[in-house]
């Protein structure tokens, strides 16, 4: 944040991790792993940064955030599907239109669903961790009936956009295109939020919230208003990341949410619970480690972003960049 | 009561409230007045429920029954931010400061949509001017002082009708304290109504004009403050003190 000396030990755990895996294989499985890693943190960061958003500002432990990654994920099937002949032309224009189409769809609609279960669940439980718990599990499991529902037991093909397969050789190593295209709007979310916390009045008042809500009121704020414009912004990016998962993976289950709801919970545990900067340099190393132990030691690789989380917490108990509450 | 006299200038009036903090009764009918242009001191023993009253003033704590009335408007089922839009600042005990943002955003906080109003702002500068050299600073990096110069800044980056502070000295040292003082005597002089909890008692006596006196959740005394200044009995009495103890 503004005006703080940055936690250089903290900002260097990525760029080290990525230098000490170099001398463990051969540069150019270096490239494709770190690219491989880098996309996969993207996503992670897509989906994990609304859910710490929604921790840090509203104290609200979400189990249900899981739900909004399937809803954007089937979403993201129903659109490509719809939009077959731009996905599958020859050009990258409509390629990259039909995957945007989708992804303003998830958006929205995993929004409007983040609207609806904010006003009919969540603000029922404000201030109540268990009862929070309780609630947005019984939220996911419904959330995953219903898209069932909807959308039939059957896992359902999602096509990729023909421009966006396939890969491009960097330093002679061969990286796949979507993995460029999901890093890079990743990065460009990330730029946004930072734009929108640092440099703006609601960014602020976000920040100022997260720290100390009590006292955001007392200036004359209705927090409130803030909450639920944080959580359908917070749902609607788990839809984007659904959508996003959905497209690399190329096949949605109704399990795909719940599958990454661990993965995105141990993001944001080690990112710092609310901090949206950590987030993403949680997401960077879980998928970093993820890639470099998949490659290196695949038997470790299922409790890879575990053991990640146990060191991080020994090093850094409250995560990598911890909030200061009131 | 609601046959209290209602003074002329009376800003903030609160009538027989009752505060329950979960299933403790902490205030059994306050009765206050706080008139408009003065400085009023709310004082009592630690436990005596000044916070609290504060506190249910600004909606944060709701008053079971009794009535609160700011400019004859009944306030007391109001949220807090509508509380604190009609022109009441608050300074809690803990004060309040948002510590991973600058000084310069903790006070953009409290300005209005358009700003910082220069007049203003240079005005808070010329009360604290090491606020001014710590003005993109973290406010968490700052020393206890300097952390209570920002939130009585924020109390008045805009114009209020009404500031509460809730003991501004707790914890401070001397010369801090007396900056502190300066700066309400300057507050004092532009005729600002100020609601203040204090220990200090030298403080309390340096600016109160009123005073009202707490004790087990009822005001005990009220009166001006330079009576009370003046009379060692009575302060012994409401406060268990000897103003010769705190000079």
């Amino acid at each position: 944040m503004s005006g703080r000396n940055p936690d250089w030990a903290a900002l260097a755990l990525v760029p080290v991790l990525a230098i000490l895996a170099l001398p463990l294989m051969d540069v150019r499985s270096w490239v494709a792993l770190t690219a491989a890693g880098a996309a996969m943190g993207m996503m992670l960061f897509l989906m994990a940064s609304g859910l710490t958003l929604i921790f840090g500002l509203m104290d609200v432990l979400n189990f249900a955030h899981g739900a909004f990654v399937t809803l954007g994920a089937y979403l993201a099937a129903t659109v490509l599907g719809a939009l077959a002949g731009w996905v599958g032309a020859d050009a990258l224009v409509a390629n990259l239109a039909a995957l945007a189409a989708a992804v303003a769809v998830g958006a929205v609609a995993s929004g409007a669903a983040g609207l609806l279960f904010e006003r009919l669940i969540i603000r029922r439980v404000y201030g109540a961790h268990l009862q929070q718990i309780l609630i947005t599990v019984g939220g996911m499991i419904v959330g995953e009936q219903l898209i069932l529902a909807a959308w039939g037991a059957q896992p359902l093909q999602v096509a990729k956009p023909a421009a966006l397969r396939g890969s491009v050789i960097i330093g002679g190593a061969a990286v796949e295109k979507y993995r460029l295209v999901a890093m890079a709007l990743g990065v460009a979310v990330f730029a946004l939020m930072q734009v929108a916390l640092n440099r703006t009045r609601i960014g602020l008042l976000v920040r100022a919230g997260v720290e100390n809500r009590e006292m955001v009121e007392a200036l004359g704020y209705r927090i409130r208003r803030l909450f639920v414009g944080v959580f359908v912004a917070g749902t609607a990016l788990a839809g984007i990341g659904g959508v996003m998962w959905a497209v690399y993976q190329e096949m949605v289950t109704a399990a795909i949410g719940a599958d990454m709801t661990i993965l995105v919970f141990i993001v944001v545990i080690i990112g710092g619970l609310g901090s949206v900067g950590g987030c993403f340099a949680g997401a960077v190393l879980v998928g970093l480690v993820a890639n470099y132990v998949g490659f290196l030691a695949p038997k470790l690789a299922l409790g890879s972003n575990i053991a990640l989380m146990v060191l991080v917490l020994l090093w850094r108990p409250r995560g990598l960049f911890p909030l200061a509450r009131a | 009561m609601c046959g209290r006299p209602m003074p002329e200038d009376a800003l903030l009036r609160l009538d027989g409230v009752h505060t329950h903090i979960g299933r403790y009764h902490i205030l059994h009918g306050v009765d206050l007045t706080v008139r408009e242009g003065r400085l009023t001191m709310l004082l009592g023993r630690n436990g005596a429920g000044k916070t609290t009253t504060l506190r249910t003033i600004m909606g944060l704590w709701r008053a079971g029954a009794g009535a609160i009335r700011f400019t004859g408007a009944d306030i007391t089922a109001r949220p807090t931010p509508d509380i604190a839009r009609l022109g009441i600042a608050y300074v809690p005990e803990s004060m309040g400061i948002f510590g991973h943002l600058t000084v310069r955003e903790n006070l953009l906080l409290a300005a209005g949509p358009a700003g910082f109003d220069a007049a203003r702002l240079d005005a808070v500068f010329a009360l604290f001017p090491v606020l001014r050299a710590k003005f993109q600073q973290a406010a968490g990096t700052l020393s206890g002082g300097q952390k209570q110069m920002v939130a009585i800044s924020r109390a008045i980056i805009e114009e209020r009708r009404l500031i509460i502070v809730d003991e501004p000295t707790k914890g401070l040292a001397p010369a801090v304290i007396g900056q502190l003082i300066e700066a309400f005597q300057a507050l004092k002089r532009a005729r600002t109504t100020v609601l203040m909890v204090e220990q200090n008692f030298h403080m309390a006596r340096a600016l109160g004009d009123e005073v009202a006196v707490m004790d087990d959740g009822r005001i005990v005394h009220t009166g001006p403050m330079a009576a009370l200044a003046a009379d060692e009995a009575l302060q012994a009495r409401l406060l268990g003190l000897s103003l010769a103890s705190h000079q």
